[in-house]
C-alpha cells in the first residue's frame, strides 16, 4: 500500500448556529488523484479551507497530519510551505497584470527591493510550458481565456512547489475542450508523482479521472469509494451523495391550488459583462395560486439570474421574453414595478443584497414599501414601530427590540427579518431564493411554516434551492434547471432526488 | 448587566462627554474667558458655515463615506458672483440671493450627474470642482477683493459687521445689560423643549413603547434646558442672538427632521448601509446620490453668504479648507467613514468640539500651526474610535 500523504482526522468545524463539518475524516494516498462530492453545503469547501489554513488551527477540532506529521495551520502561507496549494472556484488572478506578475504574486523572484524580472519570466515560461499554455509571461491576464487562465491558476501552484494540489471545481467555468484538456494534463501529472485533491459536480469527470471518491453530506463523511474495488458509476455516486431519509422535517399543509397566476415564457438573459455568455436560455415557467413551485438544480444553474431578471430586471442584460401576471403582460423595467405588480424576491445573499446590517429590525422591515406607513414622504414612526412588532411577533423574530441592529442577529433571524420586509410589501408572488442556507433546523422548519401560511393565504410562492430534500419536502411541483436551461419539470409525487440528479447530470 | 449598560451610555454620548471636558479644560486654562458672553457669541458667528457645510457633507457621507472636497471653492465662486453682483453691479440684495442659491444649487447638480448617474468617483469629480472653481473665483473677481461694506442689510441679515444681532424693539423694557429678545426666545425654546419632550413620552407610554427610565429622561431634559438657558443667557448679554444663529437653526432643524422622519432622508441611510439590497427594495439609488451632492451645493451657496457676510467682503482666497472643517465636524460627530450612520445632532456635536479647540486654542495664544496638528489629531482619533468600537474592540484587522 502507498505512502499516506495526508489524513485528515475527526474534523469538526461549526459557526455561529450551524455544524459546518462534523466529525470528517479523510486519507489521501500519495500520488492518487482524491475527489470530494456531495451537495451544495454539504461541506468540501469547508474542509479544504481548514486544510488550507484559511480557517486557522484552533477554530475547528480534530488534527491534520501531512506528510506524517500534525500540522498547524495559521495562515494559507503555512500551508503553502508545505506544498499544500489550492485552487479556489473563483479564480483569483489580477486582470491588469501580467501571467508572470500573477504567478508569483506574494511569492516574488529577487530580492525585497529588486524583483527580478529576468528570472520571474524564464520561471514563469518554464512552468507555463508545464501546463501546456502557449502563452507568454508578458500577456496580461485579462487578454486570455477564462480556460488559460484556469492553467495559469495551475502553473502558479507548481511554481510554489505544490505536492498535494486542490482543485475546488476547476471545470465549472471551462467548455468541453477545455476541461478534457485540463483532466488530461491532471493524469499527466500523477504519472509524474503528483497527489491531487479534486472537488467537483461533474460526476462523469470525476469517474474518469479519480481513483478515490470521497462522498460528504451534510457535513459528514459517507464513504470512500475505490476505483478498483467499488462500483464508479453516477448512478452509484448519486446515492452515496443524496440518501437520506426525508423525516417530519416538513410541516403538512392542505392543498388548495388555484389558477395560474404568474406565467414567464421564453425568458433569455445574458451575462451582463460577457455580452455573448447565456445566462438563463429560453425559460418558460407558471405558477399557480397558493402553489408551492421549486427550482432545482446546482449552483450556478442561472436560477438566481433568472429570477432577478424577472424582478425589474436586477441582473443581466439584453432580455427578453414576457411576464404574464394573472393573465396579462407585464412590462417589469424597475424594481419599483415588479414591487407595484405585487412581486417580491428574497435574495440568497441576506447580508450582501438583503439586509441593511447597520440599521434596526424596523427600518430594515419598512423599507420596500415605506410609502405605506407614510404620508407626503414623512414616515409615521409609531405606525413604523407597531407594524414591526406585529410582524416580529408574526415570525417569532428572536431579539430584544426592535430597535436592534440586524448585523447582531443569528442567520435564522436574519433570514426571518428579511422575510418580514417581503411580507410586508404586501406582494402575491414571493420568490425565496435558497431561503433556508446557512440556518439552522429549527428555523428551517419555522421558515417552512412561514411558507405554508403564505399559500394557505392564496399567495404563490416560487422556492430557489439546492438543498434537494427541502425541493421535494416543500414544493407541490418541481422545474429542475441546469446550465441556463430548464432541463425538466415534475409533480412533486413522481420527484425523486436520483431523478432530479439524473436530469441534471443528464445535460452537464 | 449594569456595567455593560454603562459602556453603552459611554459609547452613545462620547462625543458629548468629550465635548464637556474639552470645554472644562479650556475655561480652567483661559481662565473662564472662554465662557465669557463675547466669547460663547463668537462660537456661533466663526463657526455658522462649518454648521451648515458639515450637514451638507452628512448627506453625502451617509450614501457611502463620500466627501465633498469642492465645497470651499464652491464657497468662493458663490460668494465671489454675490459680491460681485451686489457691490459692482448695484443689483438688488433679493435678487443677488436668489442667484448666489441657483448658481450654488447649479454646480452642485452638475457634479452630482456625472457621480450619480456616470458613477464618476466622488472624489476625482469633486477635487476637479475644487481646482476649477478656485480658478474660476479668481477669474470672477479679477484676482482682487471686492467689499460688500456698503451692502448693510446683507451684511445684516446674514450675521456680519457690528450689528449683526436681532436687537430690543423700542416697546420693550429695557434690562440694563440683557437682551430682552433672547431671553424671551431662551425662555420660550425651553418650555416648548420640555412640552415636546413629555408629550412625546406620554404617547410612547401610552402605546406601550420602551422608553428610558423616569431618572434619565429627567436628568436628560434638565441638562440640556440648563445648557440652552446658559447659552441665551450669555448671548443676551452679548447684544442678542446673532442672525446667522437663526440660518443655522433653520438648517439644523429643517434637516435634522429631513434625516430622521422622512422617507428620502431613510433613503441616504439605505443606501449607505448597503446599496444593492436597497436597489433591490425597489429604491432608485442614482437618484439618492444626485439629491446629496446636489444639496450639498445648495448649502454651499448659503454658506457662501454667510460668509462673505462676516468678512463684508469676496476674495479668491476664502473658503479655504471649508471642506475640511465639514468633513471633520460629520467623522467627530460620529457619522461612519463607511456610510450609513450619523446624525445631524451628532455632526453639530462634532462641529461644536472642533469650534471650542479652535476657539480655546487662540484665547491660549496657541501658535496657529499646532492648532492644526491637535485638530488633525482629534480627527484621527475620532474614526479611529468609530472604526475600532465598529470591530468589536478589536484593534487590528484580520480581514
Amino acid at each position: 500500500m502507498a505512502k499516506i500523504l495526508l489524513e485528515m482526522k475527526s474534523i469538526t468545524k461549526t459557526f455561529p448556529g450551524v455544524k459546518a463539518l462534523d466529525n470528517v475524516n479523510l486519507k489521501v494516498e500519495e500520488g492518487e488523484i482524491h475527489a470530494l462530492v456531495g451537495e451544495n453545503g454539504a461541506g468540501k469547501s469547508t474542509l479544504m479551507n481548514v486544510l488550507s489554513g484559511i480557517y486557522p488551527y484552533g477554530s475547528y477540532e480534530g488534527d491534520i497530519i501531512y506528510d506524517g506529521e500534525v500540522c498547524k495551520f495559521n495562515t494559507i502561507k503555512d500551508s503553502e510551505a508545505k506544498g499544500i496549494v489550492i485552487i479556489h472556484q473563483e479564480l483569483a488572478l489580477i486582470p491588469y497584470m501580467t501571467i508572470g506578475e500573477n504567478m508569483f504574486l506574494g511569492n516574488e523572484r529577487g530580492s525585497k527591493f529588486k524583483i527580478n524580472w529576468n528570472e520571474t519570466n524564464e520561471l514563469a515560461a518554464k512552468y507555463l510550458d508545464i501546463v501546456g499554455l502557449k502563452e507568454t509571461p508578458q500577456v496580461l491576464i485579462k487578454d486570455i481565456g477564462v480556460g488559460k487562465q484556469q492553467l495559469v491558476e495551475i502553473a502558479k501552484a507548481l511554481a510554489k512547489n505544490a505536492k498535494l494540489l486542490i482543485l475546488d471545481e476547476p471545470t465549472a467555468s471551462l467548455n468541453e475542450d477545455d476541461s478534457k484538456a485540463l483532466l488530461e494534463l491532471l493524469l499527466k501529472f500523477k504519472k509524474e508523482g503528483m497527489t491531487s485533491i479534486i472537488i467537483s459536480h461533474k460526476l462523469n469527470e470525476i469517474s474518469y479521472v479519480a481513483d478515490k471518491i470521497t462522498v460528504i453530506r451534510d457535513g459528514s463523511t459517507i464513504e470512500t469509494l475505490d476505483k478498483k474495488v467499488d462500483d464508479f458509476s453516477e448512478a452509484r455516486i448519486i446515492k452515496g451523495m443524496v440518501g437520506r431519509e426525508i423525516a417530519d422535517r416538513f410541516p403538512k399543509r392542505e392543498k388548495n391550488i388555484g389558477d395560474v397566476k404568474m406565467e414567464i415564457k421564453d425568458w433569455t438573459v445574458y451575462h451582463p459583462l460577457y455580452s455573448e455568455r447565456k445566462v438563463v436560455d429560453n425559460v418558460s415557467i407558471n405558477v399557480k395560486k397558493g402553489e408551492i413551485v421549486g427550482i432545482a438544480g446546482l449552483m450556478g444553474a442561472g436560477r438566481t439570474e433568472l429570477a432577478m431578471s424577472v424582478f425589474g430586471k436586477s441582473y443581466g442584460d439584453n432580455i427578453s421574453g414576457q411576464i404574464f401576471i394573472d393573465g396579462e403582460e407585464v412590462n417589469l423595467e424597475t424594481v419599483a414595478s415588479a414591487i407595484d405588480h405585487k412581486l417580491a424576491y428574497v435574495t440568497e445573499d441576506r447580508k450582501g443584497n438583503g439586509l441593511i446590517l447597520s440599521n434596526s429590525i424596523k427600518v430594515n422591515t419598512s423599507l420596500a414599501n415605506l410609502d405605506e406607513i407614510s404620508k407626503k414622504g414623512v414616515i409615521n414612526k409609531d405606525e413604523e414601530y407597531r407594524v414591526g412588532t406585529e410582524y416580529r411577533e408574526k415570525l417569532k423574530i428572536k431579539c430584544p427590540t426592535i430597535e436592534q441592529n440586524v448585523g447582531n442577529l443569528s442567520g435564522g433571524n436574519m433570514q426571518k427579518v428579511l422575510l418580514a420586509k417581503w411580507m410586508f410589501a404586501k406582494p402575491d408572488v414571493l420568490i425565496l431564493d435558497e431561503p433556508t442556507r446557512g440556518i439552522d433546523v429549527g428555523a428551517k422548519y419555522e421558515i417552512y411554516c412561514i411558507m405554508n401560511q403564505l399559500v394557505a393565504e392564496g399567495k404563490s410562492v416560487i422556492m430557489i434551492s439546492s438543498e434537494m430534500p427541502e425541493i421535494l419536502g416543500m414544493c407541490d411541483r418541481i422545474y429542475v434547471m441546469n446550465e441556463g436551461k430548464m432541463v425538466g419539470e415534475l409533480d412533486a409525487s413522481e420527484a425523486t432526488q436520483e431523478v432530479i440528479m439524473s436530469q441534471i447530470i443528464k445535460t452537464s | 448587566m449594569k456595567k455593560g449598560k454603562n459602556l453603552d451610555f459611554i459609547k452613545k454620548y462620547t462625543m458629548i462627554i468629550v465635548l464637556v471636558l474639552v470645554y472644562i479644560f479650556f475655561a480652567i486654562e483661559t481662565g473662564g474667558s472662554i465662557l465669557l458672553p463675547m466669547n460663547v457669541s463668537s462660537l456661533i458667528s466663526q463657526n455658522a458655515y462649518v454648521f451648515i457645510l458639515a450637514t451638507g457633507m452628512l448627506l453625502c457621507i451617509l450614501t457611502g463615506g463620500n466627501i465633498d472636497l469642492s465645497v470651499g471653492s464652491v464657497v468662493c465662486f458663490v460668494g465671489a458672483v454675490g459680491a460681485v453682483l451686489m457691490a459692482n453691479l448695484k443689483v438688488n440684495m433679493f435678487v443677488a440671493i436668489l442667484v448666489m442659491i441657483i448658481v450654488g444649487t447649479a454646480i452642485g447638480a452638475f457634479q452630482a450627474f456625472w457621480i450619480a448617474y456616470v458613477r464618476i468617483p466622488p472624489f476625482i469629480v469633486t477635487l476637479a470642482g475644487m481646482l476649477a472653481f478656485r480658478g474660476l473665483s479668481n477669474v470672477m473677481l479679477n484676482g482682487l477683493t471686492v467689499s460688500i461694506k456698503d451692502c448693510t442689510s446683507f451684511v445684516k441679515l446674514f450675521g456680519g459687521g457690528a450689528d449683526c444681532f436681532i436687537p430690543d424693539p423700542q416697546i420693550f423694557v429695557k434690562v440694563e445689560g440683557f437682551n430682552v429678545v433672547c431671553l424671551i426666545v431662551g425662555a420660550v425654546s425651553i418650555i416648548v423643549f420640555i412640552a415636546m419632550q413629555l408629550t412625546s413620552r406620554r404617547t410612547k407610554i401610552k402605546k406601550n413603547y420602551a422608553v428610558e427610565g423616569a431618572a434619565a429622561f429627567w436628568i436628560k431634559t434638565v441638562l440640556i434646558s440648563a445648557v440652552i438657558c446658559a447659552f441665551t443667557v450669555q448671548l443676551s448679554r452679548h447684544k442678542g442672538i446673532p442672525t446667522v444663529l437663526i440660518w443655522v437653526l433653520l438648517v439644523v432643524l429643517v434637516y435634522g427632521y429631513i434625516t430622521s422622519n422622512t422617507t428620502t432622508g431613510r433613503y441616504f441611510y439605505a443606501v449607505g448601509g448597503n446599496e444593492k439590497a436597497t436597489k433591490l427594495s425597489g429604491i432608485n439609488t442614482n437618484k439618492v446620490y444626485f439629491l446629496a451632492y446636489t444639496n450639498m451645493g445648495f448649502l454651499a451657496a448659503l454658506a457662501a453668504m454667510v460668509t462673505i457676510a462676516r468678512l463684508t467682503s469676496a476674495q479668491p482666497t476664502y473658503g479655504q479648507n471649508y471642506e475640511m472643517d465639514a468633513i471633520g465636524s460629520c467623522f467627530i460627530g460620529g457619522a461612519s467613514a463607511y456610510g450609513g450612520t450619523g446624525t445631524v445632532p451628532g455632526v453639530i456635536v462634532g462641529a461644536v468640539l472642533m469650534g471650542v479647540i479652535n476657539l480655546g486654542m487662540s484665547l491660549m495664544g496657541v501658535d496657529q500651526n499646532m492648532q492644526k496638528v491637535v485638530k488633525g489629531l482629534v480627527l484621527l482619533a475620532a474614526v479611529i474610535f468609530d472604526v475600532v468600537s465598529k470591530r468589536g474592540g478589536k484593534m487590528i484587522s484580520k480581514d
